[in-house]
Order: structure tokens, then sequence, then C-alpha cells
């Protein structure tokens, strides 16, 4: 990775240079043809830049960014496999559809949704889905808001103001059911490291709505009681909401819908390969039984004799979630990918996936890094640091090694946690390396503890002063706040 | 096809590091019953198959020619350095930055974007990026009731129907209300019933195309003790009056036209854009300027005690994976075309849609105008515009948005022309109205 200086684009622009010209359209002065409407007085200060100028810019942003395509990305949760290049061209084909073209001119799309729906509802043993929601937790709040629309329908809403979540819960979950205006009682993880399930049901009551359970859960172990759990909370009128953030671990060998959840959403961004793309966007499609399909987000995609459509007269739907019908370039890519995988070649992934965390967890586990729970793994484990070694020192380490650290310091039941999910598209060769670097690390730590202290040397920029960035906050470039808060000299070279 | 790289040696040495004797004997917390289900898939193509099958998709649908669509989504230039640089994969198979050493690539971009959309919007703290347009703008409704302690939202019915729906959505989770302003003629009259209320929400240009002069509103909504939130197209800005010299408090809209594909409706990104005081009450992550222990700068992401990681049950939003790459993208495009490029494609989208509208006029056909307008306009004809529209499209043009029966016109639709209009594609639609019966003014009125 570059450590070289990367100016601002606001500090590479020059008055007058351009890149990219849009064709020419001559006509009136627009102040003229738009007399009486309010212009804008102060033209935005925009960069001024040539095409190279362009390119080279963010071409060397690019060489200031960790990748999986550049090496192991092992974040537990997140599920960093390979995204297919093939996905990317797939995508390409369906870029110019426009969402509100005549459903007649868009066949060859709708059918591509319908076929995913479809698919997804397979693999997940839902009877509906829907493709709308434009992330995990969009989708969450779709989920919580049918579940909501059904307590109301059946005259409990206001009875039921409760949703339960594991205390290794993602932060989302409980983060949904605020938003849905219920209230949230977290119940505690059990010495073998699955829900504590006699807490649960003592915590289990007619005011309780939903339940949400990831499973596998964050520490990457599976709800053994699964069942128990579904038909508790069935027995109480409360509904399961399933995570979808760790299917990758089950995906083809194990299905929610037969586990007895009644809403699951999808992350396709991990267990489905849509690339990250730095931050998003995912896409979140939320399966239902067959109970919660009258409250489906609107519109609907159904399929007729004029072929497929969409439909908008949903009367008990919870409404829309977000404009047009989702992120359909994401949803291609999705299609793709088990298109080309088919059941078994998703069945291998789980299989993969799990034997590369298991393989891994012993690795690391041998280089002095014991996992937090004393049995096998799914698809991630939770880790320890060696005694005396802070979580946060090891992950920076580790960038000296080129590698990226796991997620640090999540799920907050384990202390100095290190989850880690390797995924299925990463070899042996590439694991042995990365547990051989945390055995470097930890030799690094009792060798020279200030050196250790003081990782990272070899990024782009070192650790960086976090606390200042909050108390100061410098959201955007100015001219004035550039030259007081970076002080640099050095502008031009 | 597949993605893992196994050998059957690889898997054999790693289940005698594990100690297990096969993979399934991992699977056994898996209750027996519920593990592989027989279950049918599609058979899996080849990499040649499955593209084969996805062009014959895509070819059976509508992608280029003459293309006058609108409503909220419409094609502008997007130069092919644009797609080049953003689809790089270190941005595309990147998480979020959470390790801020590594990760100054994305951190910067995404800083650079901030600057971009606080200058395009006149509004100080722009955050990442949000899903899309819809989303933003109920996401803005929140944070203003959660800055007025109130739970009362009113918007125009120039707000975009499907951005209405989502507010809806949002607010019905809380048990907020949801009052709407009717439009008088084209425009939104300001309302005179403030009182309780949150937040007004504008749309500029409107659901019809109609340019809304904004400041009136600022000063309706600050008098009542609300906010105003503008929804804006950000194509528009270097035009329009920008919602921070109108005195609105918050921006939100959907980045499509900013250099984004259509992707029959996503991915695109939303933005949200605030003044200083509601910093901590927005959603979404923030980059940070700061310095590393160097004296460098760098970037991180800042003030996370509003996000659901940190705050969980308490946290301002939900939102976790956000746009990043979309709103990438129209950085990249943003910069591509520059403050005089923009400039261009806002006055060529003008000129082209006043251009059409004329010829339209002098063909018989009745546009409905009462006023300025950016980029599209409705037509009043004599059909179902639905049909209508499907009958554009066999005659070989994509075009004719139906204009929602809550507007009142009567059989209508939304035209669209943009900088990339040119002059023998209007010459196309021409040909098709008249073709499909569109309808003269005089047999429409």
């Amino acid at each position: 990775m570059s450590g070289h200086d990367a100016p601002l684009l606001f500090e590479r622009s020059r008055a007058g240079r351009r890149a990219a010209r849009p064709p020419r359209v001559d006509g009136p002065p627009v102040e003229e043809l738009l007399a009486g409407a309010a212009l804008r007085e102060v033209a935005p200060k925009l960069p001024e830049v040539s095409e190279l100028d362009l390119v080279r810019h963010f071409t060397q942003l690019a060489h200031r960014q960790f990748s999986i395509d550049g090496n192991v990305y092992p974040l537990g949760s997140c599920t960093m496999k390979y995204n297919p290049k093939v996905h990317e061209d797939a995508a390409m084909l369906f870029a110019d559809l426009h969402p509100y073209q005549d459903p007649e001119s868009a066949q060859g799309i709708l059918s591509l949704l319908g076929g995913l729906q479809h698919d997804l509802e397979v693999l997940t043993g839902m009877d509906e889905v829907t493709l709308q929601p434009a992330a995990g937790a969009h989708g969450e709040l779709a989920g919580m808001l049918m579940i909501r629309a059904y307590h109301r329908a059946a005259g409990e809403d206001a009875q039921r103001r409760i949703v339960i979540v594991p205390d290794a819960a993602h932060g989302t979950n409980p983060a949904t059911a605020s938003m849905v205006g219920y209230d949230v009682v977290e119940v505690p993880t059990g010495p073998n490291g699955e829900m504590d399930v006699a807490a649960f049901e003592a915590a289990l009551s007619p005011e309780v709505a939903a339940v949400m359970l990831t499973n596998p859960s964050t520490l990457g172990i599976f709800e053994s009681q699964i069942r128990r759990i579904a038909d508790a909370a069935h027995a109480v009128g409360a509904q399961l909401y399933y995570d979808g953030a760790n299917l990758n671990a089950i995906v083809g060998k194990a299905r929610p819908g037969d586990m007895g959840f009644d809403v699951v959403h999808l992350n396709l961004h991990k267990t489905f390969t849509t690339p990250h793309g730095g931050g998003g966007p995912g896409t979140g499609p939320v399966g239902v039984k067959e109970h919660l399909a009258p409250y489906l987000p609107a519109p609907v995609l159904t399929h007729g004799d004029d072929g497929w459509r969409w439909d908008e007269d949903r009367p008990r739907s919870i409404g829309r979630m977000r404009s047009y019908y989702g992120n359909v370039g994401n949803l291609v890519r999705a299609y793709a990918y088990i298109r080309t995988l088919g059941l078994d070649g998703l069945r291998d992934v789980a299989e993969k996936a799990v034997l590369n965390a298991n393989y891994l967890r012993v690795r690391m586990a041998e280089q002095g890094y014991p996992s937090a729970y004393d049995r096998s793994c799914m698809h991630e484990f939770v880790a320890r640091p060696p005694e005396g070694l802070r979580t946060l020192d090891v992950a920076k380490a580790l960038l000296d090694e080129g590698m990226h650290p796991m997620t640090v310091y999540f799920p907050l039941v384990v202390k100095e946690a290190m989850m880690v999910e390797p995924t299925e598209t990463e070899s042996l060769e590439s694991l042995d390396a990365y547990a051989e670097a945390l055995g470097r690390i930890r030799e690094l730590a009792v060798a020279d503890p200030e050196a250790f202290a003081a990782a990272p040397r070899t990024t782009p920029v070192r650790r960086l002063d976090e606390v200042a960035a909050a108390r100061r906050p410098v959201l955007r470039w100015s001219p004035e706040t550039h030259e007081a808060i970076s002080g640099r000299e050095d502008e031009a070279g | 096809m597949a993605y893992t790289p196994h050998t059957d040696d690889d898997v054999r040495r790693a289940l005698t590091t594990i100690g297990v004797d096969d993979v399934q004997a991992l699977f056994a917390s898996v209750p027996a019953e519920l593990r592989d289900p027989s279950l049918s898939l599609a058979e899996p193509m080849d990499e040649v198959r499955l593209l084969d099958h996805l062009r014959d998709l895509a070819d059976a649908d509508a992608s280029r020619g003459p293309n006058f669509l609108g409503g909220g989504v419409r094609r502008h230039f997007i130069p092919a350095v644009t797609r080049h640089l953003t689809f790089q994969s270190e941005f595309v198979t990147a998480y979020t930055p959470y390790q801020a050493e590594v990760s100054q690539g994305m951190l910067q971009a995404t800083f650079e974007y901030q600057t971009i959309m606080s200058e395009l919007t006149g509004l100080p703290v722009s955050n990442a990026s949000m899903y899309d347009g819809a989303s933003a703008v109920a996401e803005a409704a929140l944070l203003a009731m959660r800055t007025t302690r109130r739970e009362r939202v009113v918007a125009s019915r120039g707000v975009h129907p499907e951005t209405r729906q989502v507010l809806a959505t949002y607010l019905d989770a809380l048990g907020a209300t949801l009052d709407v302003v009717d439009l008088g003629g084209l425009a939104t009259p300001v309302p005179a019933d403030l009182a309780d209320a949150a937040c007004l929400i504008v749309q500029n240009p409107n659901h019809l195309g109609r340019i809304e002069n904004l400041e009136p509103f600022a000063e309706a909504a600050h008098a009542a003790g609300a906010l105003l939130v503008a929804a804006v197209d950000p194509i528009s800005l270097p035009l329009l009056q920008a919602p921070g010299e109108a005195g609105a408090d918050v921006a939100a809209g959907d980045g499509q036209t900013l250099g984004v594909p259509a992707q029959y409706g996503g991915p695109h990104f939303g933005f949200l854009v605030v003044g200083e005081r509601l910093i901590r009450q927005l959603p979404g992550r923030l980059v940070g300027q700061t310095s590393d222990v160097d004296g460098r700068r760098g970037f991180v992401l800042t003030l996370q005690a509003r996000e659901q990681h940190i705050r969980r049950a308490k946290a301002k939003s939900n939102i976790c994976s956000n746009h990043q790459l979309t709103a990438l993208m129209a950085t990249v495009n943003v910069a591509a075309l520059g403050p005089q490029g923009l400039r261009e494609v806002a006055t060529g989208t003008v000129r082209n849609a006043y251009a059409l509208a004329d010829r339209l006029e002098r063909e018989g056909f009745d546009v409905v105008r009462d006023g300025p307008f950016f980029a599209e306009f409705p037509l009043r004809v004599a059909r179902d515009p639905n049909d209508l529209r499907r009958d554009l499209h066999r005659a070989g043009v994509r075009a004719g948005v139906p204009v929602p029966v809550e507007y009142g016109l009567g059989p209508a639709v939304l035209l669209a022309a943009t900088e990339l209009t040119r002059p023998d594609e209007v010459d196309a639609l021409v040909a098709a109205l008249h073709a499909v019966g569109a309808g003269r003014a005089e047999a429409v009125r």
C-alpha cells in the first residue's frame, strides 16, 4: 500500500482545468428560461482537474485501501469472501433499465428477480420473499414492522411491547427494535456459548412481540436448542426473527424456516457475494412464513397471464421501505452466484467455510490465541489474545503483516474478543500465513513491547487520533480549516 | 462453478489438524432432523452459459434508444472514466473502514464526497450516504422529530409519491402523523398550519418537475418552530438556489442524477446534509479529519456514539451498511465534470426540457405548465397513461411515467429531457405520440 501523501481533490484543483465534457446543448440563457425561479447566488466550489489528474487521484486512493482482492480479510460476521468478477459483467447488462419503463419492456429483469425470489425461498425455507430492502438493517426494519402489523391485526399490539435479543446480538437488532418502538430485553449467553435457554424461557411472557436470533450466533456457535426456543417463543405468541448475517455457515445445509423462524433477512453482500463496496450498497431481502405474507412491503412481484408485473394493491402491507424495487444491480450478482453454484455448490460453500474456520481456530490456538469456548465452531469463532496482550495492539500489528485484523471487541460478551471468519474462499496456505503472523506478533510483544505497541509502522498513516477527531469535528474540506488543522508546509511535495 | 480452493489433500490436512473424521462432524450441533434437507435448485451453469442466459434476459428488455423517462431517475452523462475509477477492486471489495490505517482511500474519498455534498446543498455537514432518496427523507423527518420533540410531519404533495410512502412507513413505526399539503396548480402553497410540526418537507423540483421557491417555506417553518427539509435533485443545484441559501435546515435526496446508472431503480444513494447544530442527531456514518502519531493528516469514522454498533437500542438509527460505493461514483463523476461541466449538464437539461415542451405544444399536445420547471413536466393525454406508456414502448420510445391520480390532472404522464436528449429522439417521441393517439390539447380538455 502506498505511504505517499495524498492531496485532496480540492488541493489538486486549478481554476479552468477540465476532464469530461457533456454534449453541448445550445439555447437561450437559462436565466431567461427560468424567469421567476430562485436561482443560486454562490456557485459551489468543486474540484477542477484534468482527466489524468482525476485518474491518478483515485488510483492513488485505491492504493491506500485494503481490500479482499489484496489479501485475507477475516472480519467476523462480515463474510469477506471473494466477489467473482463475472458478477460485475453480469450487473452491467441491466445498468440502463429505468424503474418506470413499461413492465412489458422489462420482462427479462423481472423474470430474473422472480427466479431469485424463488431460490431464496428454497434456501431459507420461507413461503414468500421480498427483495426490496437496501441492506441487512433495512431488512430487519421491514421484518419487525411485519411482526408488529401481525400483532396489531390480532389486537395485541398494545400488549406486546418487548423484543428479546441475546447479549451477543448484532447492534442492529436492538437498534431496529427501538425504531419500531419496542423495549429490548437481553438474555445472557450460557457457559457453553449458546443462549441460556432457562433465562430465555424465564424472560418469555405474553408481552413479548418477537425474539431476534442469529444462528449460528456471533460466537460462531449453532443454537442446538433452536427447536425448543422456537416452540417456547410461539407458545407465548411471540414471533421468531432470524438475522441472516451468518447464513454462510449453513447455506443449503439447514434452513431457518425448518428451525421455526417466522421472518428471515439475508445479507446478499455476505453469503451471496455482492461486494461490500467500502461500506455498501448491501441488499437485505426478507423472507416470511405464509401468515406474515399479507404484510410484505409493497409492491410485490407477481406472475400472471400478462407476464411479470408489480402488484401495488396490497391493503395490509406495511407500506414501502424504499423507492422503486430494491438494489437490482446487486440482485443480479446474487442471482448469478446461485445459478452458477447450484445447490451442491452452495452446500460446499457452507462446508468449506466451517472447515476453514475450525482449521484457523486450531492453528490460532497453537499460536497462543485460544478460543473463548472450547468446542468446534461453525463459520466463525471468537478467540482471545495471549495473556497480557491487548486485542487492539494485536490488530494494529497485523496491519504491518499486510493482513486485515479480525472483528475486534465484538461480541461484547467476550473480553478482548477477536471474532474471526476466514470464509470458504481462503486457501489453507492463506490461513497458515495468518496464524503464523499472529505467532510472530506474540513473539514481538515479548521481545520488543515498545515496537509492538507502536504498530502499525508500514501503513499509509499510523494510529490516528480519534479523540481529537470527535472533539473538534472537521467533516469537510475548506481552505481555512485545512491550513489550521493539518499545519502542513509541504503541500506542493 | 466453485470459488473454494480446497484440494482433496487440503481437506484431509484440515480435518487431521482439527481432529475430526469428516466435514459433516463439524455440523453435529445442528439437530439431525434439520440437516441437509432435500431441496431443488436449477442445475448450475458455467460462465459461458451464465452470460448467454443473462444476455438473453437483458436483450428481452428495452435498455437503449430514445428515453424520456423521469419521475426521480434520469439518464445523465456518465463518462467512461467514472465507472473505471469507481470500480477499482480496492474500492469494490473493501469493507466499512473501521481499520482506518489501511482504509485511507475510501475514508478520504468519503471526506471529499461530504465536501461536495456540502458545497452543492449549501449546508455544512453531510453524512457518508444513506440507502436512497426516500429513506434519506424519512430519516430527515425522524431527525426533525428528535430535535423538536414533536410527532407531526408535514409534507408537500409535490414530494415524490414513493418518498411519501416510505415516510409513512417509518412514521407509522413510531406512531407519528403525516399530513400532506395539496398543490395549488403545479406548485406548493405555503401551508398555514405548521403548529406542532417537527418539519415541513418540500421537494425541489417537485414530482411534477415544477421549481419551488424554498425561502417562504423556511420562513413559515421556522416561525412555527419546525425545521425545513428540502428534498432536492442534486443535478439541479448548480443552477437552483441551494437549500442552505434558502434557509433550509436539512437537505436530503437521491444522488442518482449525479452519475449513477438507473439500474432498474438501484442501487443509487441517498444524501443527508444538515446545519451544524444538528450534527449529533445525524444518523449514519461520518468521516472526519485528524492526524496520526507522526502528525500526518488522516481520516477516521467519527462521532460514532450516534450509531448502532456503539449505542445499540439508543442509536439514532439502525443503519449500518450505507451506499458508499455509489456515493463514490458520484464523487468521481462530479470531479470528472467539474463545476463547469456540472453546470453544463444542468443547463443542457433545462434547455432540452423547455425545447421539448415547446415542440410538443407546437404539435398541439397539452403540456401542463404554470411556471419554471427543471427537467420534466406533465402532459395531459387522451388515454389511460399505463396503456399509453406500453404503446410508446412498442413504438420504440421509452416515455410516459404515469402521473398519479392524487394530482388531479386527469390522465397525464411525465416527460423528461436531459442534456443527452437529441433532436432526432424528440422527433421519434413526437411521431410515437401521434401514432399511439396521445391526444391533442382540444381532445384532452
